[in-house]
Order: structure tokens, then sequence, then C-alpha cells
């Protein structure tokens, strides 16, 4: 079989000759094959080698999801060969087309439909048949394909390699061209194992971390001591002494220094004499969500249906509940790095990015370069789940290297990864709702504060992150202001609109739920801290708050949870995922005894639709809670993920679980901290994640897999939903309502008292 | 700088480095080894884990002037692609990983251990990946893998 070592082992060539290119030709400075790259072109995604092996390019790589592993299963299925004849090349931007992001659980939905990859593996299937239509004088559907062969009736063959090989296609990509329907699925649809695995276990696999070029040198970076600190003086005399030191770099704000081995330029940046101008003090974490509340704020709505507060004034028993969520980490394991050859007028980084156009851009703007003088080469990281330092240590990588005029490699400290990450938003959601005589929701009115600085940098902002903001590029301004009236189409990517409700926007429906008397409405405010994607940004913010206050609801009621969601929807693919969720954990109503002391036993569901369309998970997590002290051990999880044709379902259950796992760890114990000028979790211990020791539940994943839909992202949902169903489960058990995560035990005992 | 000998998965090595420098670096840029990663520089991880004398080490803490003639084993010093270490071919076949940054850690931890005392319980061997982390919380998978080796390892040491 055709493995991940062996792809890198041919990647890993590439790289060291373009490394050794010196010089520019007339096209430019790199071999780009511009037909490789227009996204038009059926040339750009798909090669076919005189070997008969098919070359794929895609822009969605992997970082561990198993999306390299998906991919490879899509085009060997679309054109009729083993996953061995196919070969991979992701996220390159001198050969691959752009993408944009590998994120947002946007690859299976980009790539595996009726576009992109998946429709230039159906165009050139076809026409690959139309060629040997010709040569086998049979009409099309007179041939079959068997692994890369074409065969007509009377036992006529030729193979692909023989039909093309070597030669462009020269065709664009056929948007009628049809794809296989999972019916006819033979590869797709198959737990092929995830095409890295063995190189991974035996430590054979290359990561950036590993990435070595020829006359490289070693980086560090020396960051402020807090937000908004700006340099006073650099003292260069005081590292000259360190033998292999090399240079100290600063560029207004940003401060790095180089030398020949990673242990000199430890030292050098640990030695280095930086007086720094503090910047101001940062707001108080206990008072952290008042504060975002009192802050200016850009305003949307996602609905409104202009009657919520005469619905909740005509209303008795109104019932309100605020919900916050704390800062969180990426918290990568592996601290980010990138390796950067920056020459006069060319540069080639190997970055682990999510975005290597963006990061081309951005890198071509620092260097003063022209973007197709810039190539980043994607090699994958720590797992990033989002946004973590991967960008910015590219972007460092980057001054580095072109301060001394040789390679570069760039490896970020612990603390230089958890200081200055892009943190998982703070918010805060404010519910008011009441309930009709009928036990039906009658009005939700929903308000919530984001926290928000900087972003993924894009294609030129790199003030969004730390990096750019040394150099004194800008974030992105929030536009402070009111809300517009919604308008078109009901967006809800953040899922800040529940499930329940029916989103209407001037008289057209398309919520998932039955409630009427609706309203969602965003502050989006200034944080203190740099904020970016964090797995589920905002939508496990949002579907916390929402998902625990349909408990408090479906409570008031009387109801049982799972009956009184169903009492509330219409939308068949969340009613599809709560029954099969409820049926697999034999869910029933009943009576929990709530003990007053020992382990008290509960059980909670939460669903969501992810971003209104984007696949649907619903949860159900079985917990015991130790009334004496606190502590919420959750034992079982049942969860049931619909993402419509399921590409590979080993992959699928590994992102599920692992999903489920790291959002209980964000339930239990993830959260920032600071003092007054920094941010001070700033490793394992001071940030606290479940480690291998935990006696972590079972979780048994269903699928729900609807056919003739298109595939949806699948990364994200179960996450979305986790940190409700342990809030829920606790609920159920004592009776107590926690409201703000991580469920520690303190927080616990202190809703215990309260009840 | 000084010229220290090493004995690495087998081999012989010799580098010239500061004596002080992490054995990590050493590993990963004299070595070009691959198997152990930088995770955090402060023993709180796992990701460089390597065995030294059957005892676990965190290579990151550790200067590579006192390793002297202990022989290092490195995740790739167990088995190779074409034949893994038992224990690498149960994480294979559990599929017991996502990015797998961490996987110095978690196999050599659970090597180490079973090496130690075969008939480790779920309990112990838990216990003794205390200080190794998984962040993309590939957690179930990987103690299945661990617990498939190490029946698979008590059947072997059964007498015949």
């Amino acid at each position: 079989m055709h493995s991940r070592r062996d792809f890198l082992k041919t990647g890993g060539a590439l790289v060291v000759s373009f490394g050794a290119v010196t010089g520019l030709n007339a096209q430019g400075p790199f071999d780009t094959h511009p037909s490789h790259i227009d996204p038009k072109k059926l040339d750009s995604w798909l090669a076919v080698g005189a070997d008969g092996v098919i070359t794929a390019y895609t822009g969605k790589c992997d970082f561990g999801q198993g999306i390299f592993t998906a991919q490879t299963q899509l085009v060997a299925e679309e054109l009729g060969v083993s996953v061995a004849r196919v070969k991979l090349i992701q996220c390159d931007t001198s050969i691959t087309p752009d993408q944009g992001t590998t994120s947002g659980s946007q690859s299976t939905p980009t790539n595996f439909n009726a576009q992109s990859l998946g429709l230039a593996a159906a165009t050139a299937r076809e026409a690959l048949l139309n060629l040997a239509a010709d040569q086998l004088a049979n009409p099309v559907d007179k041939l079959t394909i068997k692994d890369g062969v074409i065969s007509s009736a009377e036992g006529k063959h030729i193979s692909y390699g023989e039909l093309l090989g070597g030669k462009h296609f020269n065709l664009p990509l056929n948007a009628n061209a049809k794809r296989r329907s999972p019916a006819q699925w033979t590869l797709l649809g198959q737990p092929v194992p995830s095409l890295d695995r063995t190189a991974l276990m035996t430590g054979q696999f290359e990561f950036v971390h590993s990435i070595r070029v020829p006359g490289m040198l070693h980086g560090r970076v020396v960051r402020p001591p807090g937000m908004g600190a700006s340099v006073a003086s650099v003292d260069e005399r005081s590292v000259q002494q360190i033998p292999g030191f090399r240079k100290v770099v600063v560029r207004k704000n940003f401060v790095g220094v180089v030398a020949e081995t990673q242990h000199a330029a430890e030292r050098a940046a640990r030695q280095l004499a930086v007086r720094w101008n503090l910047g101001p003090e940062l707001p108080p974490q206990k008072s952290i969500f008042e504060h975002l509340q009192k802050q200016p704020s850009q305003d949307a709505l996602a609905v409104d249906s202009g009657n919520v507060e005469q619905a909740l004034a005509a209303a008795n028993n109104v019932l309100r509940a605020r919900y916050t969520y704390p800062y969180q980490m990426h918290g990568s394991v592996g601290a980010s790095c990138a390796v950067a050859d920056v020459k006069a007028n060319q540069a080639t980084i190997w970055s682990a990015t999510q975005s290597v156009y963006p990061t081309r851009s951005v890198i071509a703007k620092l260097l003063d370069l022209p973007p197709d003088n810039v190539r980043v080469v994607y090699v994958r990281g720590s797992g990033c789940y989002g946004l973590n330092g991967a960008d910015a240590v590219s972007f460092d990588a980057a001054l580095l290297s072109h301060a001394v005029g040789r390679p570069v490699r760039l490896q970020f400290s612990r603390q230089d990864e958890m200081m200055w990450e892009n943190l998982g938003a703070a918010c805060v959601v404010e519910h008011r709702a009441a309930l009709a005589p009928d036990g039906t929701i009658a009005v939700w009115d929903r308000e919530n504060w984001v926290a928000s600085l900087g972003n993924r940098p894009g294609y030129d902002r790199p003030g969004n992150v730390i990096s750019g903001m040394l150099l004194g590029y800008e974030p992105e301004a929030l536009k402070i202001g009111p809300a517009k009236p919604p308008a078109g189409k009901l967006r809800n990517q953040s899922n800040t609109v529940p499930s329940y409700f029916a989103g209407c926007i001037n008289g057209a429906c398309s919520g998932g739920g039955t409630i009427r008397a609706e309203r969602a409405l965003t502050h989006t405010v200034r944080s203190p801290f740099f904020t970016g994607p964090l797995r589920s940004p905002l939508r496990i913010q949002n579907t916390f708050a929402t998902e625990c206050f349909m408990d408090e609801l479906s409570a008031q009621a009387k109801a049982d949870p799972v009956e009184f969601r169903l009492r509330h929807l219409n939308d068949v693919r969340v009613i599809g995922v709560i029954q099969a969720a409820a049926k697999a954990a034999g869910w029933e109503p009943h009576s929990p005894s709530r003990p007053k002391t020992g382990v008290a036993i509960g059980r909670g569901i939460a669903c969501v639709d992810y971003e209104g369309g984007n696949g649907y998970a619903a949860l159900i997590a079985e917990v015991n809670v130790d009334m004496d002290t606190g502590l919420v051990h959750p034992t079982r999880f049942v969860v049931a993920v619909d993402c419509g044709p399921i590409s590979n379902p080993d992959g699928l259950t590994n992102q599920t679980e692992g999903g489920i796992l790291q959002g209980m760890s964000r339930a239990l114990v993830e959260e920032v901290t600071w003092d007054n000028r920094r941010i001070t979790s700033v490793d394992w211990q001071s940030y606290q994640s479940l480690h291998l020791d935990y006696d972590m539940p079972k979780v048994d994943v269903v699928f729900v897999a609807p056919e003739n839909v298109p595939a949806l992202g699948a990364g994200e949902t179960a996450i979305t939903v986790t940190p409700a169903a342990i809030g829920n489960a606790i609920f159920d058990a004592t009776g107590a309502r926690l409201r703000h995560l991580p469920f520690t035990p303190e927080r616990v005992k202190a809703a215990l008292a309260a009840r | 700088m000084k010229q220290i000998a090493l004995r690495v998965n087998g081999r012989s090595f010799t580098v010239t480095v500061d004596p002080e420098t992490p054995l990590l670096f050493v590993l990963n840029d004299d070595l070009g080894l691959r198997g152990p990663r930088f995770g955090c520089g402060m023993a709180q991880c796992g990701s460089c884990t390597v065995i030294m004398k059957g005892q676990l080490v965190r290579s990151c803490v550790m200067p590579v002037g006192k390793v002297g003639s202990n022989e290092i084993t490195t995740l790739e010093g167990l088995g190779t692609p074409e034949k893994p270490h038992p224990i690498q071919q149960a994480f294979i076949d559990e599929g017991a990983s996502q990015c797998g940054f961490c996987l110095s850690g978690v196999i050599l931890t659970a090597k180490a251990v079973l090496d130690g005392k075969p008939q480790a319980s779920d309990d112990e061997i838990r216990t003794a990946l205390g200080g190794v982390l998984c962040r993309c919380f590939t957690h179930n998978r990987m103690l299945r893998a661990i617990r498939k080796y190490a029946d698979a390892n008590k059947q072997h040491a059964l007498p015949a």
C-alpha cells in the first residue's frame, strides 16, 4: 500500500530540490505549473502518470483529522482505482489549488460533493472513459473500469497510463460530471486505515518539527511580558558571548534571536536583556464577564420576530438565566514550529498553517515580496484544533530568516505558545423565555456577548495574530454600532439561533423549530487577549448556553428533556439524531433519586444543528457527581451523528470520540487564567487538560446516514454538544444547575449549596 | 563544546556539542531522529520520551552530557514500518492516533511499564501514563491498543 511515508519521501525530495534551485526562470521564480493552479481546470486537480499512478492535488490538509485518507479514497473511488494507486499532494502553494483555509468543518462539504476535488475526479473518470471509447471502439456504457484498466465486453482493454500517461487532460471541470452515489461506493464508505498510521507509530512521520534544510540556523522569539508592552531597549551585548550565537533581530516590538543550535538559541532568548514599557493593566479575571458586557459593541441580529418584549411582558413566570464561558486554549501538545528559507527575492516556508495561500500572502507582505515569489509548503504540526501558533511562528520564522539570509528553524517555547495564542473566546449568554399554558415555549429571547480581538490573518491581516501586532499592524477593527434588522436567509454559522426557533425573516422561516416569538442578538466586544477559531468556535459556547437553558425550560415544564426537545422541533435531521441517541442509550423518562451524600448519578442530553445545516449531533452523557467533594465524573457517552454520506466510518468514529473527550476536558478543567498584566496559564500545570491517566468514559457512536443528501462536516459537531450534555446530566443527578464552565468541584459545590 | 559518544537504537554516534544541550536536541538535530519531539521543554507532556536503561526519560530536560554510555531507545528504535514492534502494531491495528505528535510518550511509557510488570492492570497502566498528554484525546483507542498488546504479551509469557 502507498503509505503516507512514501508520499513524504517524494514530498521531501521535491522540497529539497526546490530549496536547491537558484536563479529565476522567465516564467517566474517557481515552476508553478499554471495549469495546476486554475481551479476550473482538471489538470489543476489530477494527473495520470505513465505508470497509472493518479496524482491528486488538494488545498485541504490533514492535521490528524483523517482528511488525507478520506480524500485519497474519494479520488480512488471516482476513478475506479485502488487506494494504493493514488498519490495525494496537499497544500503547497506551488502545486495545489488555492482552497483557502482548511477549517470550519468545510473540507468534506467542499471536496466531497459536486465541486472541487470530487467533481474533478468525476470529470477525469468521464474523460478517461471517453478516450477509451474511441480506442476500444465501444460506447462508454459498454465499458467497465477495474483498478485503472478500462475493458469492453468482448475483452479489449486499455489502462489509464496507456490512455493518458504523462499528458494533460486539457479539459475544464465538468459541472455535469456524475459523482458516484453512496450506493455504488466500494472504497468510500469503507473504514480504510488512516494512511499515516505506520509512519506515526514507528516514529518515521515527518512533522514540520522534523524539517531540516541545509545551512539551517535556529531561532527563538522573545515575547513581551504582556499585552500592549513595547520595546524600550535591547542590549545585544548580553548574549554575544554565547557560543553559537548569531544575531538579535528587532523589528518594532518583535524580538528574536538566531543561533547555530537550538540550545544556543534558547540560551540567548533566555539571557537577552530587553527592557519593556508595560502596556495597560488587564481587566480582573473575576469580573471579566461584567467587563465584557460593559464594552462598546458591534451588534448583529440573526433573527428578531419583533414581539419578544411584548410576549415576555404578557407572560408570567419568565425564566431568566445567564451563562458564561471562559477563555480556553488550543493548547497544542507540540509548541508551534516553522522553517523559513528567505533569499533576496524569494522565500520558502515549511509551515503547519491551515491556510497556505493566505499565509503566503501575509508573508509576502511582511517581506515586501510579490506573493508569487513566496512558496508555503504545508507540513503537519501538532494537532491544532483551529488557529494555534502555526501562522504566527511561520511569520516569525520568515522574519528571522530574512534578517540572517539563511534558512531558520523557529521553535516556540511552551510559554510563547500558550501566552500568545488566539484563544477560544470568552462569551456571555443571557436568556429570557416563558412557557405557554400548554407547556410549550411561548417566547425566547437570547442575547450574547462575545470577546473578540484578531482572528485568522487571512490574506492581508497580519495584525490579527501577535506577530503582526508586534510589527505594528492592527487587528481587524470591530464596527461598533447597533444591529441592522435581519434580512435575507437565516444565517446561523455561530449557532446563536437555537434549533427550536422558527427562524423567520420577513415571513420566510428556515429555523429548525416551532418558537415564533424569537430573538437572537449578538454583541461582539473587544477582548483584552487575542481570540480566534478554536474547534467549534462560538458554536460550543452558544450551544452550551442554549442546550442547558432548554433543559431549564424542560424542568420548569416538568417534562422529559428528550420529549420536550422533540415538542419544539420540525427539523427531521435534528429529530433523527435525538431519537437515535435516545434509543441507543435506552433513554426513558425517569425521576432521579438525587441523594444528599455519596455519589449521585444522572444523565443529560444536548443536540445541535451545526452551523445551521453542516452536520447534526445529539449526545447523551451519563455522569457521577460526588456530593461531598463536588467532583464530576462522566461514565458514558452515547452520541448520534448525521453528516450525510460517511467517507470513512473509522475516521469519523475517531474524530467523534476525540471531539467528545476533548469537549469533556474543556467542560471539566480547561480555563485560561491571568493576573493584572499577563496570561498565567502558560504550561500544563497552570492550564489543566485531562492527561492519559484520566479514567475516560466509554463512547458509543451511532451513525444516522440519510441518502441523497450532501456530505457534511463532522469534526466539530460532537464536541459542540459535550459541555451542555454534561451540565444537564449534573442537573439530573443533583438538581444543581451549572451555568459556568469549567465544572470544577468548587463550582459544583457552590451550585449544590445554592439549590 | 565536547565530543560525546552516544548509543542510540543500537548504533554508536559521536557528537560535538555543549554537554548541557538537552538530549532531545541532539536526537533531532544531530542524529536526525523524528520520534521524540519538543512539546513543552519542561517534562510536563511526554512528547520527547525516550527509554534509557529501561527507564523512561524526558529527553527535553536531560543534558546530553549526563547520558554517558547508557543505551537510548527512541520510538523508531522499537520497530520499523516493515516490521513494527508488537506494541506499535497494536497501535496501528487500533488506529490509536489522530495527529500523532504525542506517540513517543504514550507508546514508550506503556512499553516500559509492561516490560517491568507484564500483568499490569488498566489502572496501573493509566497511572503510569499520568504525565503523558494527548490533546486530540485519543485516550480510549490508545488504552485499547495497550491492553491488546499487554494481553498478547501475557499469553506469550506463559510457559509452553
